[in-house]
């Protein structure tokens, strides 16, 4: 064994949040969530499979509050891991790296997807009426 | 011995200790694979940029259009192609993903592997069964 322990990060608890670091635990967790999402998609196609009533069903529970907490939580996930996502492939083309821009496209990123969010449910919602 | 019984290759490495070169080496460097992981994570994501405004626009306008109206627009040979495409995208880029969260928060090695593999292989096994579904759809 080494005399002492090697040096390790500093904990989480210790670092005041910053709007990148937020920014990118967010769209891990987002994508988490999304993989389950994933999950429910491949339900949605079985279900659209299995015939009308079994829809029926689906259809009453999506219509519950449950069912559209999990589809409003969704929607706004894929929003952000979608815009954060672009933020990345860009970093990786080596464009918006400076200090001014992630912050920059940082604001940006919550600001497109609470907007397409709202947007989507405001379409859907009104095309129920 | 394979790579998750081999134990963490950091504890291998102590002054003084008779592994050999070889054992003191092995699973420390590049694996050979890390770039294509690289790559398809990436090309997964450019790929679902377009597949899912797509997806989202065809969702918000059929949803509440009814079983039928939905089963005829799936149904359709374009519909179906773009669905098989975001099945595809869509789960090669989580189990990608995925793994590399399971990678930063499971230190156990042998969790580790049992966790990677769970999610490889659920990856594959939904979307070969959303593949299938989009099918028997298409093709009934």
């Amino acid at each position: 064994m080494p005399e002492r322990p090697r040096p390790r990060s500093p904990d989480v608890q210790i670092y005041r949040p910053q709007l990148t670091s937020v920014l990118s635990i967010t769209h891990r967790a987002s994508g988490v969530w999304l993989a389950l999402g994933a999950i429910a998609l491949v339900a949605w196609l079985i279900i659209v499979v299995a015939g009308g009533r079994a829809y029926a069903v689906l259809e009453s529970f999506l219509g519950s509050w449950i069912g559209s907490v999990l589809l409003f939580s969704w929607t706004l996930a894929l929003y952000y891991h979608l815009c954060n996502g672009i933020r990345h492939v860009a970093w990786d083309l080596d464009y918006g790296f400076e200090l001014r821009s992630i912050y920059l496209s940082g604001w940006c990123v919550v600001a497109v997807s609470v907007l397409l969010t709202g947007l989507t449910w405001a379409i859907t919602l009104n095309m129920r009426a | 011995m394979s790579e998750w019984k081999r134990g963490d290759p950091l504890q291998r490495n102590q002054p003084g200790g008779r592994a050999t070169a070889l054992h003191r080496s092995i699973g420390l460097g590049s694996a050979k694979a890390g770039a294509s992981h690289w790559w398809l994570q990436r090309a997964t994501a450019v790929a679902l940029i377009p597949l899912l405004m797509w997806f989202l626009a065809a969702l918000v306008s059929h949803a509440r259009a009814g079983h039928a109206e939905l089963v005829a627009w799936l149904a359709r040979p374009v519909t179906a192609v773009l669905m098989i495409l975001l099945l595809v995208a869509m789960f090669q880029h989580l189990r990608l993903g995925l793994q590399v969260v399971a990678e930063d928060y499971v230190h156990a090695d042998r969790i580790r592997f049992a966790v990677t593999a769970a999610i490889h292989g659920i990856s594959y096994a939904l979307m070969t069964a959303g593949i299938f579904a989009v099918l028997l759809i298409a093709l009934r």
